[in-house]
Order: structure tokens, then C-alpha cells, then sequence
């Protein structure tokens, strides 16, 4: 079983049009770059991405917006996109928005064989219209189903053949529970070690989530929002 | 004189306890972290994975990699941890997280919180605000009394799409501190010159007023 690719593009191939994808990342922290622009390259159309954010204009999903590669986006912030806003404004992009740890909770359960969770979070708001809801205890939840995605495409720190991926500080976020829920999940890594390297006890993701690697190149890791101290 | 933006955030920065865990959100309530008094310990959580948020790096020593939920460079302190963002929202809906103070667009007498969603704009979404105020064991409100109309954003019902229900427990505004009462707005506190009188026109929602009222200390 060899899980190792060689770049982006080999390990995207047979992504086609209309597949629904998970990517990971936090605002711009800990995206899949390198997959990004290959998916980019090969210019597939009517994708739904389910990612917390829209990228930004010039970088991370923002760069498949512009091409207008994504159908529909499922996310919980869209803010700072201005050919996001465009686009919806214009009706031809469709979003879904969620709360966000519902959206973490969703890819969790996929990740973890559950078809469904109850969460608070929506209930007496509009996200709660036709939802199934149901009362534990005196407090109401709402019931969210696992996510189904055809792809999941994470950013890891570390990763090695094996599949097992570890995580730099907040570039965490979303990429575990992303890993754990695609039918087929590509991680890209800033090192790629052979097995036996990386030390078992601190492994974020087993590599029984992960079906293709590679070490990505060039990463920019663009900063949103560069705040320093005073003085 | 109604208290500034960073007034508000010492006035809160007064309601932490020693060995709380608090959200903040972002915008006024970011600003209480510069006011936690210096005798208690408290560890702030960044809903994006982490426990034990420090202040803004020195300029040169920004880590892309390092961030908090408002997407701006940040440090840790001794002790941080990092995590997913399903164990973040866990420990959120789990009831660990002691305080969370965020701004709103409007809160009702009953508590309800609207603070995502404005008709006829652009919707940039919830992000983790939904998962806060739904699970939050104590949520503090950090807002202008009114919007830059002058209407008063605290009010019977409120008007914008809803983002929680009867949630919130406390509002520092720039006029006055209330504690959300099952009959009302209990005022509290009022900011130093400004009047009863005056508190009351601007809150359009039921306010309670018992004896005195002392003027909000910094």
C-alpha cells in the first residue's frame, strides 16, 4: 500500500467536476496550498467546498472563486472576499452557513462512523427552520447530520509514509477532523519522514485516515492579520 | 461621560475570577485581555484551537501558524495547548469555558442575542458565536447602548435575526452595567455623570431601577 505521491497534481487527478471537497484550515492558518493551485490548474468546475472560510481574494479558496471553479460553499465566515460577495450577490455562487462548531462536529462524526449529533447551537434561530429537534434534559438541540464529502484535502506540519500526520500550533483546526471524514483524504506536508520517525505517542491523525501524501513546496502561509505590540 | 471602547473592557476585565477559562470575541471584548488584573490567573481560549492566548508578538516574530479566532498573530503563554476545532467547540458546549464576552448588534429583556445577521447585507456568517452563546455558562455582552442612529440596541423583543436565546446574563454598555433579570434589564451601575434618567431613554427594553444606582468605578 503506497500512500506516497509525488506532488499536487498527481494527488488531485481524479478529482472531477460537482465533487464535494473538505478543506482544511483556519482563515488563510494551515491550508492546503499546494493542492489549492493544482485544483486551480486543472480547472475543475461545480465543486462544493466545505471549509470554514472563503480564502481571500488572491490566496487559499479565493484563487478557485476567481476562476469560478465553486458552485457552493459551506462554511461558518466568509468575510474579507470581495469576489465571494460578488458572486453570491450576482447568484452564481451558492453558500451554506453554519455555526462553526457544528461544522467541526459534522466532520467529527463522519470521521467517527455517527450519522448524526444533537448540538445547541442554532436552536430559536433561523438555522433551526425545519430541523428535527429534540429536549434532554429541560435544554433543546438541534440534530446535524456527518458530513459527506468525496475529498478531503488537509495541510499538516509533519506526515510520514504511513499516512500519520502531526500539526503546527493553531494549523490544526479543521485538518484532523477533515482528515477523519473524506471517503478519500490527500494531506500535504511541510516534511514527509519515512516510518518509524515520527514518535507514536504525539501522532495527531493515523494514517488509516489518510490515503494520499506528499511533501508540498513553496509555502507562503500569508498572514490575514498582522497585529504586533505596542511600544 | 459614556465610557470608551477601552473603558468598557476594564469595567469587565473587573468580573473576571481567579482560574477562569474565557472566550473573548472579537472587538471590545478582545480588549479586556489588557485588564486582566495582575493579582488573578486567568487562561484565555481562542476557539480556532487554543488554551492560554498571549498578547501581539513583537513586530519580526509573527508565526502564520500562530492565530487567534479574528485571524490576527498572537503568542501563547506558559502552559498554552493547542487542539482541533471539534474538541475547541467540545469544551465550549461541555460547559468548561467559565466566561464569554462578546459584542452584539442587539440584545432583548429576556436575554436573546442578535449580533450576525443584518437583512439586505452582505451575511459574512456566524462563525463560533451560535456554538458560544448556546452552550456558554456565562455570557457578558460588551456594546454602545445605541446604535449610531441613537436607537437603543437593548430592547424588548429584538428585531434582527436571532443568534442565541435567552443567554445573555450580563451587558457593560458605554452608558451603564445591567444584569438580565427574568422581568427586565436590572441596571447595575451607571457610567461616572450620566444619569438615570438619561439610561432610561436609551433602553428601550424593560429597565429596572432599585435605589441608588453608583456610578460604573474604572
Amino acid at each position: 500500500m503506497k500512500k506516497i505521491v509525488v506532488n499536487a497534481d498527481e494527488a488531485i487527478k481524479d478529482i472531477q467536476d460537482g465533487a464535494v471537497l473538505m478543506l482544511g484550515g483556519f482563515g488563510l492558518c494551515g491550508i492546503p496550498e499546494n493542492c489549492i493551485a493544482a485544483l486551480v490548474k486543472k480547472g475543475i468546475k461545480g465543486l462544493t467546498c466545505i471549509s470554514n472560510n472563503a480564502g481571500v481574494d488572491d490566496f487559499g479558496i479565493g484563487l478557485m472563486l476567481k476562476q469560478k471553479q465553486v458552485r457552493k460553499m459551506i462554511s461558518s465566515y466568509v468575510g474579507e472576499n470581495a469576489e465571494f460577495e460578488r458572486q453570491l450577490l450576482n447568484g452564481e455562487l451558492e453558500v451554506e452557513l453554519i455555526p462553526q462548531g457544528t461544522l467541526a462536529t459534522r466532520c467529527m462524526a463522519a470521521g467517527y462512523g455517527m450519522p448524526a449529533v444533537f448540538t445547541p447551537a442554532g436552536v430559536g434561530t433561523e438555522i433551526a427552520d425545519g430541523k428535527e429537534t429534540r429536549n434532554f434534559n429541560g435544554k433543546e438541540y438541534l440534530l446535524e447530520f456527518a458530513f459527506d464529502a468525496d475529498f478531503a484535502i488537509v495541510k499538516a506540519w509533519k506526515g510520514d509514509s504511513e499516512g500519520n500526520l502531526i500539526y503546527k500550533e493553531t494549523a490544526r483546526n479543521f485538518n484532523p477532523l477533515m482528515a477523519m471524514a473524506g471517503k478519500v483524504t490527500i494531506a500535504e506536508v511541510e516534511e514527509l519522514v519515512p516510518a518509524g520517525e515520527l514518535n507514536p505517542n504525539i501522532i495527531h491523525t493515523p494514517g488509516i485516515y489518510v490515503h494520499r501524501i506528499f511533501q508540498g513546496e513553496n509555502y507562503e502561509k500569508r498572514i490575514e492579520q498582522r497585529t504586533v505590540r505596542k511600544n | 461621560m459614556a465610557l470608551t471602547k477601552e473603558q468598557i473592557a476594564q469595567r469587565i476585565a473587573k468580573e473576571l475570577k481567579d482560574g477562569y477559562y474565557v472566550n473573548l470575541g472579537i472587538g471590545i471584548p478582545t480588549l479586556v485581555a489588557n485588564y486582566i488584573p495582575s493579582n488573578i490567573k486567568v487562561v484565555l481560549q481562542s476557539e480556532n484551537g487554543l488554551l492560554g492566548m498571549g498578547p501581539f508578538p513583537i513586530a519580526g516574530e509573527e508565526n502564520p501558524d500562530l492565530i487567534n479566532a479574528g485571524k490576527q498573530t498572537i503568542t501563547t503563554v506558559p502552559g498554552s495547548v493547542f487542539f482541533d476545532s471539534a474538541m475547541s467547540f467540545g469544551m465550549i458546549r461541555a460547559g468548561k469555558v467559565d466566561l464569554t464576552v462578546l459584542g452584539a448588534m442587539e440584545v432583548s429583556e429576556e436575554g436573546d442575542i442578535a449580533n450576525w445577521k443584518i437583512p439586505g447585507k452582505m451575511v459574512k456568517g456566524m462563525g463560533g458565536a451560535m456554538d458560544l452563546v448556546a452552550s456558554a455558562k456565562n455570557i457578558i455582552v460588551a456594546m454602545m447602548h445605541t446604535n449610531p442612529k441613537g436607537e437603543s440596541k437593548l430592547l424588548p423583543q429584538c428585531t434582527l435575526p436571532l443568534t442565541g436565546k435567552k443567554c445573555v446574563k450580563k451587558i457593560v454598555s458605554d452608558l451603564a452595567v445591567l444584569d438580565v433579570v427574568v422581568n427586565g434589564f436590572k441596571l447595575l451601575e451607571r457610567a461616572p455623570g450620566v444619569s438615570v434618567e438619561e439610561i432610561k431613554a436609551k433602553t428601550a427594553g424593560k429597565l429596572i431601577v432599585e435605589g441608588e444606582i453608583p456610578e460604573i468605578k474604572i
